[in-house]
């Protein structure tokens, strides 16, 4: 007589208890909706979602609100996406690292293949969605955007190369660029500039946290460039770049699409940088250091960018309201 | 499944279900707002 699946064996319950290992029975169970939260690197996205606001409002024109609103949503879903398809490759490597050790995946909460599939639909709709009620100019450099950040970056250039983070810094610089995109339809010199600052900032920025996050790096393996270039050179790096971004910040002052409100607030920030990379830039490691300078240069630079953007857009608004006179190319 | 895992899992597929349906409806407001945005604007 065929037996029913409900009569098990005691002995194959007690086996099946025992393969249930908290992790599986973590897996077995429906994934908890925060965790797919998780997956889109809110913290990350909160930089994304301001800077891409930044560039819809400092650019020249008007948007519906409701279109407006729709644009930065569709880029913070593309984030979202590609930062969901990062943890999904990455599985591995946050295993080995105390900072990444307790995301979704590498805990064992949820599936790697829910997941990939969680980034792919984010990362489609989010473009679909860009490209029906925006424009595909700016549906397109989103997709670029995307594919840059989890293709180029994430499985490409992040394992080969310690100058990974110089490149892959161009993908966190397209949200402004997307958003001023997103208003005038085309593409012209300031989202450029936009777009370079970002890119410029990105490696002062990363490299500062690298220097600090040193170990964890080297532990999984990744061509930080501190783990592979040395400390000396990373660190004369970051004093290049933050030397090279102090002119490309100026640059929207200085060829007049911005007002001397963007462009004092500019020089000013560009030069507290500059003043904080110089002892990260020459100063070498002592046995039991704080890297205080280090840290500090990491959280001024989340300061700085956050400041520069908002003039950008302080600077659109009192010319909009005829408070200062606007930049001869605004 | 202990009887508190069966309870998780419920509250988990709740609580999912909230948010997808949440999510859905957003998204119908949001595209008949759209639509009222761009025929406006033409």
């Amino acid at each position: 007589m065929a037996r029913s699946l409900f009569d098990r064996e005691p002995k194959q319950y007690d086996l099946m208890e025992t393969l249930l290992t908290p992790t599986a029975k973590s897996q077995a169970m429906p994934t908890d909706w925060r965790d797919f939260f998780t997956l889109t690197k809110p913290r990350v996205m909160t930089l994304v979602i301001f800077t891409g606001i930044c560039g819809l409002l400092a650019a020249p024109g008007s948007i519906h609100p409701v279109l407006g609103f729709t644009a930065i949503l569709a880029i913070a879903m593309g984030a979202g996406g590609s930062a969901a398809l990062n943890h999904w490759w990455e599985v591995d490597l946050d295993k080995g690292m105390k900072r990444t050790a307790n995301r979704p995946l590498p805990s064992g909460r949820m599936r790697r293949e829910d997941a990939r599939d969680f980034g792919v639909f984010l990362s489609v709709t989010s473009v679909g969605l860009m490209g029906v009620a925006i424009g595909w100019l700016a549906a397109a450099s989103l997709a670029v955007a995307i594919v840059y950040y989890a293709v180029i970056y994430t499985m490409w250039l992040k394992p080969r190369t310690p100058q990974n983070i110089v490149i892959g810094g161009g993908s966190g610089a397209f949200p402004p660029f997307i958003g001023w995109v997103a208003v005038t339809g085309e593409i012209t010199l300031m989202p450029v500039l936009l777009f370079a600052i970002i890119f410029m900032w990105t490696p002062p920025h990363f490299w500062a946290l690298a220097l600090f996050m040193k170990s964890d790096y080297a532990k999984v393996g990744i061509p930080m460039m501190p783990v592979v270039a040395g400390e000396r050179s990373t660190r004369i790096q970051i004093l290049v770049y933050t030397v090279l971004l102090a002119p490309v910040a100026i640059a929207p002052w200085a060829i007049g699409a911005t007002s001397w409100v963007y462009g004092s607030v500019a020089v000013v920030l560009s030069l507290l940088f500059l003043a904080l990379a110089m002892p990260v830039g020459t100063r070498t490691r002592a046995d039991e250091d704080m890297m205080t300078e280090e840290k500090t240069l990491f959280k001024y630079s989340i300061y700085y960018l956050f400041i520069l953007f908002g003039a950008l857009v302080a600077d659109r608004v009192l010319e909009k309201s005829g408070l200062i006179s606007a930049g001869m190319l605004a | 499944m202990t009887p508190e895992d069966e309870t998780e899992t419920k509250r988990r597929q709740k609580a999912r279900n909230l948010v997808l349906g949440g999510t859905l409806i957003f998204f119908v407001v949001l595209f008949y707002l759209i639509t009222i945005a761009r025929l406006g604007s033409q």
